[in-house]
């Protein structure tokens, strides 16, 4: 499955990713509004990592052998049949973050609004996620390896 | 015998048999699975009982996988049905349709059923302390989606208003606090002299205690039950250790849990207080295995032999059981304590030796008390063998990978608790590895 | 002395109804013109440190930024102009040389722009390129005075001359000398990868030719400056040429001088000096004096090459540039690099930059011209550089007489260069002209190659679109025809430097 890659040589940390991560994942996907009015319920689940010179984007990497899938007390996390991604299905999570606990990039985290957990969904739906399409030097990239 | 063997015979319908069948149909689209499962539901998540109780979910958030879940796995999913023993020699298991009341039939509708190979899954069952007055009506044990049910009914017949839960474990807090979200006074009776001893040390235990008495659920620890005063053949009251008494209207027995592997006992199949088994989840008798908190493997931080009755264990268990059993090859040597608790509000993740000291160990440990957080983290040998961490548990599964695959943190270990770890902050190795997700293979 | 006579290039404006506070402009400003407050949770915009190079304002995801120039305005002066007195303010405060980068910015006739191309009409048929065949090849290099065939062992003829080397462009535009150094290794490869791509070449300059770009020396011209820095027999057999740099046109008479915090590791390696040492390239080559000089060095080359490397030479277009040029033919080179005044630079005195060369349409003119008057114009490629923004501004060049053109800033504005020109302060925002790790990566190759690539494609078309027009289907066929250009509103000196009729009057 296509897999969103980050390429650290290239990432300039300026956060477009998490930016537009944040709006895609709004309720009214307009950058000024999410940003002005949904701050309290949106919140990006693309994280830039940043160190001296080095920093790259993070996100959920969709496993092939997902920990949280199996961690799940719900049957929440699961695989999308069609695309493979690791879906979280926030109908369904309890947020007793076992998730959180389990995975080895830190790249589940509790949704702002301490209720349910909130990862990389790959932007469902989207040809190419929002972090990949925004990233201005193309140092996310989103491809089968 | 009329029937052909059974490719697959699955005893037990949770956790780890749900990790099994995923796991034969990745490598056998058609072998035969047969799963026979004692509850007359279809498979449940058993840790949403006390959602379940606590009326913060309905029934229809109970199931574990969607409804076609057997369907799609082409299993024979024979519910309400008792495996009564097992014969290793023969190859053969004896089950038996479980009447509604829950006793079993007689025997003449029992069968014997022949298997190719077989899983044990069957559990844990819960542990009750023989106090007196334990046969009461308004004692319950709470493991089970018929038990939150008993419990609500009672609740709602008696009106129930004082509970007493007996341990203060992880389920007995859990059902503490479903019992609190439904209105009850609450009281948790621990006898050892902090809740949830196992996972946390002395100072998150007094934080999770704090958050306990905040949510209005009362605590005596360091005491135990004499007895359960009964009035009427009904819970009235419990009296304690020291003589003093309260009154109550229901008890929870929440003493733990111990696996439940009556059915493979004075067998060849070996069992110690689980049925063990090996890196590959198989026991002493080849081609029957056994997952999840029935089984008995090895700690890998400790060495030590011991149930590890945890849920990503038992599914990675029943996964790596269910690829072996359908010829593949899967080991699962990396089993460690891990358990998320919410405790009233308050996020609590234990991982590993999270309680250790002394020794070899070196602990480190990082407070808030503004924010309410407090982080441990326990090292051995350059590596992370324990973390602990309360309040604030973001991104705590850096630890557990950093712990699983035993990577040397000796040179970023002042950044273990800054606030800065990251995975830019690991070895370079590692990280990428864990980025390109090749570290979390099995 | 506080610098407080000098006041911002350029006025920062920040909307606040569009801001969301995200903090991209703070992190991607190299200048530092945006703060974030953390006390007061706001960001701010100090415009004295801005040079108007967009970075925050192209990044800004919600277009909240405005770059405008400093409003403070002198009064009027037309001799006074606030460039001028600006000018005297840096120098009394600093007493220095002023420096700048890029190419000539002042108002000099463009003489490009004062040219138009033909069409054909009724009487010869215009060529629909994406209908027949249009040829852009090119080749460069020297060509025979007449060639001899002879007959084949077994039938048919075969040619008796023996060609010298040759190289042969898809399209008759390569991109010009920038040292490694003076742009990121990033930058580099990328100008390597797209001339491979685009079946063109690209020009080393004084900066030696990185092992990364080893693989792509087949479409490198390697260059040998002044400083001789990277230079040795292996460097010179990788490359496909060999140029010989004389002059630059952004500095004639001037020579190079790369600061030693640029020189790193890497750089070091490349130029074969120590790290951390200024690379001085001299004003002249020590050891050319004459023609005869450079004959010297022309022939060394071809020796240590074997006469398979063509060997050009590449000088300023200064007044005397058409006699200097023929002296270049005479000592050997295989082709002419004519440089023009508006040509680029990393670094350079302003005075110079400004005041110094001619345009290079009137330079062109000249040594092909020159050239043809001598019967030699086939003894030597004449390569025009200095200031190339268009496929017409390349056409017309070649309809000068000019075989191929040289592109540098154009290649650098594909890349994402807004010609701040700030290249040697070393803090180049957009990761091209600078060393500094963490803004060299902002410069992503398979980005840049893919940005070169189209904008050649693009040219491509044009010219092709252009010959068709003009019922030519071969950029051959153009070469040197200046029938097909007319002046517009040019004086008859320069319709005559030029070599052109003015607009109007007929065959």
């Amino acid at each position: 499955m296509k897999r969103i890659f980050a390429r650290e040589e290239y990432c300039l940390g300026c956060r477009l990713c998490e930016i537009h991560c944040l709006v895609k994942h709004s309720k009214s996907k307009r950058i000024i509004k999410a940003f002005r009015r949904e701050q309290d319920t949106a919140a990006p689940a693309c994280r830039v990592e940043e160190s001296g010179r080095v920093s790259f984007a993070l996100q959920c990497r969709h496993c092939e052998d997902a920990r949280c899938i199996e961690a799940c007390i719900t049957g929440a996390m699961h695989r999308d049949p069609t695309t493979g991604a690791v879906i979280c299905d926030t109908e369904r999570c309890v947020g007793c973050w076992s998730c959180i606990m389990v995975c080895p990039a830190g790249a589940v985290e509790r949704g702002r609004s301490r209720q349910v957990a909130s990862k990389c969904d790959l932007c469902m739906g989207e040809d190419t996620p929002v972090c990949v399409m925004h990233c201005p030097n193309e140092a996310l990239v989103y491809e089968e390896r | 015998m009329k029937n052909a063997d059974i490719r697959y015979l699955i005893l037990g319908n949770s956790t780890a048999a749900v990790g099994a069948i995923e796991a034969i149909r990745k490598i056998d689209a058609d072998g035969a699975i047969v799963l026979i499962g004692r509850e007359p539901r279809h498979v449940y998540s058993r840790p949403l009982i006390s959602y379940l109780l606590a009326g913060e979910i309905d029934e229809s958030r109970m199931d574990y996988r969607p409804r076609d879940f057997y369907a799609r796995h082409q299993v024979d999913a024979r519910l309400g049905v008792r495996a009564l023993r097992v014969d290793p020699r023969l190859r053969t298991v004896r089950v038996t349709p479980v009447s509604a009341d829950g006793s079993e039939r007689n025997d003449a509708t029992a069968e014997e059923l022949r298997f190719e190979t077989l899983l044990i899954a069957t559990g844990g069952a819960p542990v009750v302390p023989p106090i007196e007055g334990r046969d009461a009506s308004g004692v319950f044990t709470f493991a089970t989606w018929d038990d939150a049910d008993r419990l609500t009914a009672w609740i709602e017949k008696r009106n129930a208003q004082h509970a007493v839960v007996v341990g203060g474990g992880l389920i007995g807090i859990k059902a503490a606090e479903a019992l609190r979200a439904r209105g009850a006074r609450v009281l948790i009776v621990e006898r050892e002299d902090r809740v949830l001893p196992l996972g946390l040390d002395r100072h998150a235990s007094s934080m999770a205690a704090t958050a306990l008495r905040d949510a209005g659920v009362d605590l005596e620890c360091g005491t135990i039950i004499e007895r359960i005063v009964v009035a009427d053949g009904v819970v009235s009251g419990v009296t304690f250790h020291n003589g003093r008494e309260s009154s109550c209207d229901l008890v929870v027995m929440a003493a733990g849990v111990a696996p439940d592997a009556s059915i493979v006992h004075g067998t060849a199949i070996r069992v110690d207080h689980g049925v063990l088994v090996d890196a590959r989840s198989e026991t002493s008798v080849p081609g029957i295995y056994a997952a999840g908190d029935v089984a008995q493997g090895i700690d890998s931080l400790s060495g030590a032999s011991r149930p590890i009755p945890i849920f990503p264990h038992a599914y990675r268990q029943g996964a790596v059981a269910g690829t072996n059993m359908a010829g593949g090859q899967a080991t699962f040597n990396d089993a460690f304590a891990q358990n998320a608790v919410d405790v009233c509000g308050l996020s609590t993740i234990s991982i590993g030796l999270a309680t250790a000291e002394g020794g070899d160990f070196e602990v480190l440990t990082t407070e808030d008390q503004t924010a309410r957080t407090y982080k441990r983290v326990v090292l051995r040998d350059g590596r992370i063998v324990g973390a602990l961490f309360v309040g604030d548990i973001d991104r705590v599964g850096i630890f557990t990978g950093l712990i699983r695959e035993k990577i040397d943190v000796t040179s970023f270990k002042h950044l273990l608790l800054s606030g800065r770890l990251g995975l830019i902050t690991l070895p370079e190795g590692y990280r990428r590895r864990v980025v390109s997700g090749e570290a979390v293979a099995v | 002395m506080r610098k407080w006579l000098t006041q911002p290039d350029f006025i920062v404006e920040r909307d606040v109804a569009r801001c969301i506070g995200c903090r991209v402009c703070v992190r991607q400003c190299a200048n530092a013109v945006h703060s974030y407050d953390d006390e007061d949770g706001t960001i701010l915009s100090e415009s004295d440190a801005c040079v108007g190079c967009h970075r925050c304002a192209t990044l800004c995801p919600t277009g909240a930024i405005a770059v405008k120039r400093a409003p403070l305005e002198f009064r009027d002066n037309a001799n006074w102009t606030a460039r001028a007195i600006r000018n005297v303010y840096k120098q009394a405060e600093g007493g220095g040389v002023l420096l700048a980068a890029m190419g000539n910015d002042q108002p000099f006739p463009i003489y490009w722009d004062r040219m138009l191309l033909n069409a054909a009409q009724v009487t010869n048929p215009s060529i629909d390129p994406l209908r027949e065949p249009m040829e852009l090849t090119t080749h460069l290099g020297r060509t025979p005075d007449r060639v001899e065939i002879e007959p084949r062992p077994g039938g048919g003829v075969r040619l008796k001359t023996r060609l010298g080397p040759q190289l042969k462009l898809d399209i008759p535009v390569m991109f010009s000398a920038m040292s490694y150094g003076s742009i990121s290794l990033n930058a580099s490869i990328a100008l390597a990868r797209a001339a491979r791509a685009a079946g063109t070449y690209a020009n080393t300059g004084e900066g030696g030719l990185h092992r990364s770009i080893h693989p792509y020396a087949d479409n490198m011209i390697v260059q040998v400056a002044s400083g001789r820095f990277g230079v040795d027999a292996d460097y010179l057999n990788r490359g496909a040429a060999v140029e010989i740099k004389i002059g630059q046109g952004a500095k004639p008479g001037i020579g190079g001088h790369l600061p030693g915090e640029k020189v790193d590791a890497e750089v070091s390696l490349t130029r074969m000096i120590p790290e951390g040492t200024d690379a001085l390239s001299p004003a002249p080559h020590h050891d050319i004096y004459s023609i005869e000089d450079l004959k010297q060095l022309v022939f060394a080359i071809k020796e240590s090459t074997r006469y398979e490397k063509p060997v050009f030479v590449k000088i300023a277009a200064v007044h005397n540039v058409a006699a200097i040029a023929s002296g270049c033919v005479h000592a050997g080179a295989d082709g002419v690099v004519i440089d023009g005044f508006r040509g680029g630079t990393g670094a350079a005195p302003q005075a110079i930059r400004d005041h110094v060369g001619i345009p290079i349409e009137l330079a062109l003119a000249a040594v092909d011209t020159r050239l043809r008057e001598e019967g030699i114009r086939n003894h030597a490629s004449i390569i025009v550089a200095g200031g190339f923004r268009s496929s017409a501004d390349i056409v017309k060049a070649v309809a000068i007489g000019a075989d191929a053109v040289y592109v540098a800033t154009a290649a650098l504005v594909a890349m994402g260069c807004h010609l701040c020109q700030k290249c040697h302060t070393g803090r180049c925002n957009w990761g091209i002209a600078t060393q500094d790790p963490v803004l060299t990566k902002r410069l992503n190759p398979d980005v840049a190659i893919r940005r070169l690539t189209n904008l050649l494609r693009g040219w491509s078309h044009e010219i092709k679109e252009m010959l068709g027009g003009m019922g030519i289907n071969a950029i051959e066929s153009l070469r040197g025809n200046r029938e097909h250009l007319r002046g517009l509103g040019l004086t008859s000196g320069e319709l005559q430097a030029l070599g052109i009729k003015h607009a109007g009057v007929g065959a």
